[in-house]
């Protein structure tokens, strides 16, 4: 009963914190982008996501990599990937892909016994390249577009398919939540978060100097990504709007500076 | 699993043209020749030579900027077109820029990127470029070069490279690290800068920016 009381506080204080960060600042504009009609909401969830983050698996994070070898952190790295071969497996099936497939339990089969329950990648050393596959992806290869993008509370970017794929995930092929001894498997869930956090912490730096729009950057890659990966890498060009004879025209003599600022883009007047 | 790979990814796209390792010898001809023949060819030694560059300077390797942007000037701009690149990232807006705004745009945006890759450059030299097979007609003025970055423990890193036959060679114009393209990505926050300011508001905008970083640096 005491534990119960405990947890139902720190749990409050997890929401508390991303609450005091979720007041996200809105731009004028925002939803009109066709591929995020909903970008209030996805704001909102995304400053809230951050305020946790930063208030509560960040800090543990960089304990994590303090305290922690990097040898032994690659080792369980690999070894939460290991345990998501399945998934890999199951998804490179139902898109038609039995290689792969192959390839795949065959990684899953030589890393947990030679790789040592998947600390090594032996599979790696001789050319079995992991996959990176799930349900979402499985869906978009079966041709449906990912629809409005979709930041989910506590677990980050995502679209109206790959929140199905998700849940799939869950429910079907994610070896970790078929684990009986509920201790252990809620162990293991915190240790991959903690992992999987622990992980991103160099590309923050990155993230954080690239970014004018740190949501907008974020939300643009996610969907580009997410798409290449649906096609495996390759997919298809998508046409360069902007890409035509007007724009190598020379500048015009009037700067533009003070024009009015249009809400919508403008009509290709002089195309 | 996805958003690990993505983030991490995003740490990757600073490694423009560099940050990678290879074992072999960079071949003695150099990147000049390079950039008259074959555009995999152009990727694959000035990867190399960037590289080669980044190990030997601990001072590179700390992100030093005035160092990176000496680096960027003598090694990676002849073979980059920045413009090009800040003209596709602007898009429509860019037929309303003047000259000047035009000139202030490409120097802010390549000042941005520069500073983005001094934070990955230390990681740089752990890693090894791969060519992937490249397959284009000779007749082709616009092509994809495809390579992966292998760091020495984990997944490789798709790199991509889109380039365009100029008369003073082939030039790389935009990158792709995991499958998101360089300057797709800055195409939505740059026509919402101009939506909200005008070009001016986004030159500003970029200018705060590199400002910030350069606080933050020092």
């Amino acid at each position: 009963m005491r534990a119960l009381r405990l947890c139902g506080r720190l749990v409050a204080a997890v929401l508390l914190a991303g609450a005091l960060a979720a007041c996200a600042s809105i731009p004028p504009g925002a939803g009109s982008n066709p591929a995020d009609p909903w970008e209030v909401y996805n704001r909102n969830v995304f400053e809230f996501n951050d305020g946790v983050d930063r208030a509560v698996l960040k800090p543990i994070a960089q304990a994590y990599e303090a305290v922690v070898n990097e040898d032994i952190r690659g080792c369980i790295n690999n070894a939460f990937l290991n345990l998501l071969e399945p998934v890999n497996a199951i998804n490179n099936l139902l898109q038609g892909k039995p290689v792969a497939a192959a390839s795949d339990l065959c990684r899953l089969a030589i890393n947990s016994t030679l790789g040592i329950a998947g600390c090594l990648d032996i599979a790696a050393k001789i050319g079995l390249q992991r996959s990176n596959e799930d349900f979402g992806q499985t869906l978009g290869r079966w041709g449906l577009q990912p629809g409005p993008y979709f930041v989910l509370p506590l677990l980050g970017p995502s679209s109206v398919r790959d929140t199905f794929g998700r849940l799939f995930d869950f429910l079907g092929t994610d070896p970790i939540w078929y684990i009986q001894d509920v201790p252990v498997r809620n162990s293991l869930v915190g240790a991959r978060l903690v992992d999987t956090r622990a992980s991103l912490l160099p590309a923050e730096k990155v993230l954080e100097a690239a970014a004018l729009d740190r949501y907008q950057f974020v939300r643009d890659a996610f969907l580009q990504f997410r798409r290449n990966l649906v096609y495996d890498g390759n997919p298809p060009r998508l046409a360069d709007p902007e890409e035509d004879d007007a724009d190598e025209a020379p500048a015009p003599k009037q700067p533009a500076a003070g024009q009015p600022a249009a809400d919508q883009p403008k009509p290709a007047a002089t195309r | 699993m996805s958003y690990r790979t993505l983030v991490t990814s995003l740490a990757l796209a600073a490694l423009i043209g560099g940050g990678m390792a290879h074992g072999q010898a960079v071949q003695a001809q150099g990147v000049a020749s390079a950039s008259m023949s074959a555009p995999d060819a152009l990727v694959k030694s000035l990867s190399e030579d960037v590289l080669a560059s980044i190990r030997k300077d601990p001072t590179l390797q700390s992100g030093d900027i005035a160092r990176l942007n000496g680096l960027v000037d003598e090694k990676i701009l002849p073979y980059v077109n920045f413009e090009k690149m800040t003209r596709l990232a602007v898009g429509r807006g860019w037929r309303d820029a003047s000259p000047e705004q035009r000139q202030a745009l490409t120097r802010e945006f390549r000042s941005l990127l520069v500073r983005t890759y001094a934070g990955a450059v230390s990681a740089a030299k752990d890693y090894q470029v791969q060519m992937k097979p490249f397959r284009a007609e000779p007749s082709e003025t616009d092509v994809t070069v495809r390579t992966q970055a292998v760091p020495s423990r984990g997944d490789p890193i798709q790199l991509d490279y889109r380039l365009e036959k100029t008369a003073a060679g082939w030039k790389i114009y935009d990158v792709n690290v995991l499958g998101v393209w360089l300057v797709e990505n800055y195409r939505n926050t740059f026509a919402g800068e101009i939506n909200r300011g005008g070009i001016d508001g986004l030159i500003k905008s970029l200018t705060e920016r590199n400002k910030a970083l350069e606080g933050k640096a020092s």
